[in-house]
């Protein structure tokens, strides 16, 4: 067993707002300078929708994650004979997003507004580019711009998602008073099998053995932009103006010192957990390997139970210091995916091993089953778990997107949260009645205490136990120096020598 | 003026090209960046890259070859028909890359995205790559046979510099745009250091085909930076 830590976030998506704080948040630390503008570490899509670059789903395209083929794991880049066609097409990338399928970044030219000459019609402030300073005609795309368009045509219609949906459930894309959308909030996913880093020529990219960040050495970066093309998320991005790609670090500088990323500090809707996991290394290939429908259970197989006195022991001899163990014993993290199995990885056959987590949305169905049954939904009812079938959003839409299209692992996750409300609504309210709620938690495999839990963390969580973050011992890992961080802001937070904000070519 | 361009000037422009090299390595590695501007057009990019790279780095490597065996370039030229073949196929790679060159500085001068990186020396590269180029294929088609003449006189000239004792009369005589060819050729090693052609001088990406695909760092073992084999 080679036991390592890895920080995790989760999101509840039921309870993101799709307000954007996060990525303005961390827009605002990160990515405000010239090259980066275009660039959202955190971004915030509707779906369905295309997202952000446009249909990053779609690995046709992109070519995006690993496949497995003859039995080993071999990167969907990689079409042909293994590493040297990756290397044959280092001068031309044919799967590399352009800056059109991101959106060309714009400001307006407020000026005009204060020095237009007096005449008859009101001035307006015209978009410019932020890349060649023109004037541009239309702004034609944003990072957000399909934001709310649950029913679009355009949009919604062309989720990657959709694959699979039988023609009634699509019907509901375009039926207005059925539509429906969520919000998914997404950062790095700091995954245990990296495709960014197998796929970088240089070995720029790297994970941190002790925390499992994903980072991307910017001395040694070289250009070859093979983690943009390779990454299924599309979550390195490069940087047009000083030629290095560059990469959502967790805020790392932040977590080194205990406190909580800027996104999931800043998250309005508190939908954002952080915590710590331990995972045996010496699995993730065979993980990695595993089909499609075993895929998220095998997930949950290599993180390992940081209670266990065995996982202990290990940990300790792996060098684990006791404040990691007991952060791991108190995560979030861990209790959402792998205790009571509620959160699922986005897209987990892409077979990067992402390490974020989502708590699949629940609440159209209750909308839903309040119309089907022409009033208050009837807790009594015993169709109320057919009902989960019934529902607005097609549970084939979730799986597709979070459980590499196993329905019962959605399934799963809605009927614990749905058998947490009714518990609580006995609790509060007391119309529910006890057997149903004996009924309901016992469908799902729960128990009071589980249910109890499930309700504090998710509902009422206060940021210390949304945020369970181990602080960094520095006096013997350093990497970056607490006293810069402030001056670090609008950096790329690489480098503990380089104070200055670089935002163009120097040769 | 000959003792002075080929018996002198290569010191000097060597010396440039690798102190330079090993100061900018040193001090400011991050700015060591091939600087792709396929994430603004790619379109052109395509067919002026891949031309490019392939037809000049076929050229150079032969004359890589030329330099360490030269012995290997003048035995197979010993029979015409291989002597034609060898010249016909180092024109075409010739021409290949001249092609892929005009594209790259056709997209550079006509797309505005890509004019807004464009920096100084990507234009001073340029001119020194197309005046390479073409004196390289004017050498071709004017005088036969070329690279009869790179093995059996510029050759023995590069190996006299390195030992330090010039033979300058080697390519003292010979036409004026071989000379260009040979001079311009230290001039690009000089602009190594100070351009995007440093990626040039790269050694990372060979390494890439026998590591292993994952890569661990670890900030509190020893050493730092290893690698850790994950699988293969
Ligand atoms: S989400 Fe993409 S960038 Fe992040 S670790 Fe995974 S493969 Fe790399
Ligand atoms: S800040 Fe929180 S609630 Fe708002 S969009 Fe981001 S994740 Fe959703």
């Amino acid at each position: 067993m080679d036991i390592r830590a890895q920080l995790s976030m989760s999101f509840h998506m039921d309870k993101c707002i799709g307000c954007h704080t996060c990525s303005v948040s961390c827009k605002n630390v990160w990515t405000t300078r010239r090259g980066a503008e275009y660039k959202w570490w955190n971004n915030v899509e509707t779906r369905p929708g295309t997202g952000y670059p446009l249909t990053w789903e779609d690995q046709e395209r992109y070519r995006g994650g690993w496949e497995v083929s003859g039995g080993s794991l071999r990167l969907k880049l990689l079409k042909g004979p293994g590493k040297i066609r990756s290397l044959a097409n280092i001068f031309f990338q044919p799967n590399l997003p352009t800056v059109d399928d991101y959106y060309e970044p714009f400001t307006f030219d407020y000026q005009h507004l204060f020095n237009a000459p007096a005449g008859d019609d009101q001035p307006v402030a015209r978009p410019k580019s932020l890349i060649t300073g023109e004037f541009m005609e239309k702004v034609v795309l944003g990072p957000n711009w399909d934001d709310d368009m649950g029913g679009s045509p355009l949009y919604a219609s062309n989720d990657p998602n959709l694959k699979g949906l039988s023609e009634s459930q699509k019907e509901l894309l375009t039926k207005f008073h059925k539509l429906f959308f969520f919000y998914l909030p997404r950062i790095c996913n700091h995954c245990l099998n990296p495709a960014c880093v197998a796929s970088c020529p240089s070995g720029a990219l790297y994970k941190r053995g002790e925390d499992g960040i994903v980072l991307l050495d910017q001395d040694t970066c070289r250009a070859w932009r093979f983690c943009v093309s390779a990454c299924p998320f599309k979550k390195p991005y490069y940087n047009w103006a000083t030629g290095k790609s560059e990469k959502c670090i967790f805020c790392y500088p932040r977590t080194e010192t205990g406190q909580a990323n800027a996104c999931a500090h800043a998250c309005t809707g508190r939908i954002r957990f952080v915590g710590l996991l331990f995972y045996d290394a010496d699995r993730i290939e065979e993980v990695a390997k595993t089909p499609d429908e075993r895929l998220v259970d095998a997930m949950r197989d290599i993180i390992l139970d940081p209670c266990d006195p065995r996982v202990i022991e290990e940990a300790k001899k792996a060098g684990i210091e006791d404040n990691w163990i007991k952060a791991a014993q108190e995560s979030p993290a861990y209790n959402l995916f792998k205790k009571w199995r509620i959160a699922l990885p986005n897209h987990p056959e892409f077979r990067t091993l992402p390490m974020n987590f989502y708590l699949p949305p629940l609440s159209p169905i209750l909308h839903n089953a309040k119309a089907d049954t022409g009033g208050m939904f009837d807790p009594e009812s015993t169709e109320f778990f057919t009902a989960i079938d019934k529902m607005r959003v097609p549970v084939r839409f979730l799986a597709n997107m979070l459980s590499a299209g196993n329905e019962a692992l959605i399934l799963e996750s809605l009927k614990k949260q749905l058998a947490v409300r009714m518990f609580i609504r006995q609790q509060r309210v007391g119309d529910v009645g006890d057997a149903a709620v004996k009924q309901a938690l016992s469908a799902a495999a729960l128990t009071p205490k589980d249910a109890t839990d499930i309700y504090r963390l998710v509902s009422l969580g206060t940021f210390q136990e949304r945020f369970v973050i181990p602080e960094t011992h520095r006096e013997i890992k350093s990497t970056v120096d607490p006293r810069t961080i402030f001056e670090k802001r609008g950096s790329i937070g690489f480098g503990s020598k380089k104070t200055e904000i670089i935002t163009g070519r120097q040769w | 003026m000959n003792q002075f361009l080929f018996g002198a000037m290569p010191y000097i422009l060597l010396t440039i090209a690798v102190v330079g090299t090993i100061w900018r390595f040193t001090t400011n590695r991050y700015s060591w960046s091939s600087q792709s501007s396929q994430f603004l057009e790619n379109k052109t990019l395509f067919f002026g890259s891949f031309p490019w790279h392939y037809g000049i780095l076929t050229v150079l490597f032969f004359h890589i070859l030329g330099f360490f065996i030269p012995s290997a370039i003048l035995g197979w030229n010993a029979e015409p028909v291989r002597l034609y073949i060898f010249e016909i196929g180092g024109l075409s790679f010739g021409f290949l890359a001249l092609f892929g060159l005009l594209m790259l500085i056709y997209r550079r001068l006509t797309n505005v995205r890509v004019k807004s990186v464009t920096s100084g020396w990507d234009v001073l590269v340029l001119i020194i790559l197309i005046i390479q180029v073409v004196t390289g294929l004017g050498n071709a088609l004017l005088y036969r046979w070329g690279s009869n003449w790179y093995a059996a006189a510029a050759v023995p000239w590069m190996w006299s510099v390195l030992s330090m004792s010039p033979e300058v009369g080697r390519v003292g005589n010979l036409p004026l745009i071989t000379k260009a060819h040979i001079f311009n050729a230290l001039i690009f090693f000089a602009f190594i250091p100070f351009s995007r052609l440093a990626h040039f001088v790269v050694i990372n990406p060979y390494k890439y085909l026998w590591r292993p695909y994952q890569v661990v760092r670890w900030y509190s073992r020893e050493p730092r930076t290893a690698n850790i084999v994950q699988y293969k």
